[in-house]
């Protein structure tokens, strides 16, 4: 589902951010992206997402080469995959339904379809009775969750988190992780960039890890130099 | 030339984890009219409901552009009346054609002639030089002056009218004056009512006037709409990345604006029609007075339908244009990142 090869990223003007970067998410999976912060992870995930775009090297998404996508075609490649934010991005002048649904107003689904599939999203994280209310009104899990369900709401093959329980007490963090897990059981390749080790390591799932911008460790291809923290 | 590869993978990525389900025959299938006739009128209420939640601002906006429509509709409304008003006064437009004075009568009948030979006048009297004199005494009084000159100093004159409407306006009269002086015998052909020509070529002037200033007033409108729309874009940052983010196409993006913008158009110029119907319904009587102080039956005209229509347009249309400029411009610098 991803695939980096030889992936370098510099900003203008800064240090590299991601070195000679080669890695494999194959389809299905569920891999933690661990690492300090300013190791990569959010760089990684921008490259992903197609907000940053690789300096050097090869990155395929499904084996669509994200280097020679035409910037028109970006929004078609985004409704491929959800994205799921540390700070939520929810909209707060519209109902949690109306966030949820937004994704699908986007592709064009008509009334009917809309609503069912929004309320079924809704329904997997536990907020249907909440349809109503207002984004701001809500905890800070349950804003997450309802971030989680618009990412999913659209059955996206690819499902990418960027701390998705930065704010969360462990309880918390544990039920969103479950959520992930659920969704990565039903064929969904989900990619969690974490610094939480202690989760990462309670769910036994494979890691990528990060540090300065190169991997360090890789769990498919069963490499880990050590040096990770 | 990736293109195609692209597509056929999207179609095997969207199939697989959709397998199983029953796929109804909403959402993709034939979905380019479906979603269309979805999109637009979720679009378009949905700017309408953003102006409704800021009413305070978006009257103001809606108040700015109906004025800047206003004034430049009730110029013309003016000047449509005013044209109406002295619509029937040149039509006594009459040219007097005075003869070389001591042309003997056979010259005279053979100028008449040929002047009445003309398809684009109609001759209405002819005053021969002793008519002439004969009126003149009568009138004047001088009898024993012009007792005293041994020949009749008065010419011949023919008067004629214009034969036809197109022959009315000021300029036509002008050209035939001009032609009927360069007929053998014709001293000088004098157009009756000079000062209508004047009158016209005041409203000429005034008209052009409106003209440039519905031009300024329409750049107006189109500053004003686009400055809106630059706000509004500034103000929903955030929500534009986020909406980016999920993978919103650029079109499925500035339709808002676009929508916000020609709405805020139709309803300036729905607000200058109720203001140009108010000044005309608080005008009418004055004027119907005026009308009849001078024994006219004048009426204070207002738009036409086509003219409301014209203004309802011309409203959309700067609104639609004005947000299109500024969409243009400020959507593309709202990148996530």
């Amino acid at each position: 589902m991803i695939h980096l090869d030889h992936v370098n990223k510099r900003y203008p003007g800064k240090r590299e951010a991601l070195t000679d970067l080669s890695l494999e998410l194959p389809d299905g999976e569920m891999a933690f992206l661990t690492g300090h912060s300013g190791a990569g992870k959010s760089t990684l995930l921008k490259l992903i997402a197609l907000i940053e775009r690789v300096t050097r090297g090869t990155l395929l998404i499904n084996n669509v080469n994200l280097g020679s996508l035409p910037k028109r075609r970006v929004p078609w490649l985004r409704r491929q995959m959800g994205i799921v934010f540390q700070n939520h991005q929810l909209l707060y002048d519209r109902t949690v339904f109306d966030n949820v649904a937004l994704p699908l107003v986007i592709a064009g689904y008509r009334s009917g379809d809309l609503r069912r599939r929004t309320r079924a999203a809704l329904d997997k994280v536990g907020l249907l009775d909440k349809e109503r209310q207002m984004p701001i009104t809500l905890s800070g899990g349950e804003q997450q969750r309802v971030g989680i369900a618009r990412a999913v709401v659209h059955r996206p093959p690819l499902l990418l988190a960027d701390e998705p329980t930065g704010n969360l007490d462990p309880a918390l963090s544990r039920e969103i992780m479950e959520l992930f897990v659920q969704f990565n059981q039903v064929g969904v390749t989900v990619l969690v960039a974490t610094h939480d080790i202690a989760l990462t390591e309670a769910f036994g799932l494979p890691v990528l890890s990060l540090a300065n911008g190169r991997l360090v460790r890789d769990d498919f291809r069963g490499v880990d130099d050590g040096t990770a923290a | 030339m990736a293109r195609r590869p692209e597509r056929r993978q999207s179609q095997q990525r969207r199939r697989k984890p959709q397998r199983a389900e029953k796929r109804g025959r909403g959402a993709r299938v034939g979905p380019r009219l479906g979603a269309w006739l979805q999109e637009h009128p979720r679009a378009a209420l949905g700017s309408l409901g953003r102006m409704w939640r800021n009413p305070v601002a978006s009257a103001m906006t809606v108040a700015v552009i109906a004025v800047a429509l206003a004034l430049p509709g009730a110029l013309w409304i003016l000047l449509k009346n005013a044209q109406d008003a002295t619509g029937g006064w040149d039509s006594g437009a009459r040219i007097s054609v005075y003869l070389e004075p001591g042309l003997d009568q056979a010259a005279v009948e053979r100028a008449a002639e040929r002047i009445a030979a003309r398809d684009d006048v109609v001759v209405v009297e002819r005053i021969s030089a002793d008519q002439a004199l004969d009126e003149f005494r009568s009138l004047s009084g001088f009898d024993q002056a012009l007792e005293a000159l041994d020949r009749n100093p008065l010419p011949a004159v023919v008067v004629v009218q214009p034969a036809g409407l197109k022959e009315r306006s000021p300029s036509a009269l002008g050209d035939i004056a001009g032609q009927l002086q360069g007929i053998d015998g014709v001293d000088r052909a004098r157009i009756d009512l000079e000062w209508v020509e004047r009158l016209y070529a005041l409203l000429g002037l005034i008209e052009r006037g409106v003209t440039l200033l519905a031009l300024l007033l329409a750049a107006g409108v189109l500053l004003i709409v686009g400055n809106t729309i630059r706000l509004d874009i500034l103000n929903r940052r955030d929500e534009i990345e986020v909406i980016k983010l999920i993978g919103a196409r650029d079109a499925f993006i500035r339709r808002p604006f676009l929508y916000g913008g020609l709405l805020y158009g139709l309803f300036g110029a729905l607000l200058a029609w109720l203001l140009l119907a108010l000044g005309r319904a608080l005008l009418a009587g004055p004027a119907a007075r005026l009308a009849a102080a001078y024994g006219s039956h004048f009426r204070l005209d207002g738009l036409s339908g086509d003219e409301t229509g014209l203004l309802l347009l011309a409203g959309a249309g700067l609104g639609l244009l004005g947000s299109w400029l500024a969409v243009g411009r400020h959507l593309r610098a709202i990148e996530p990142g």
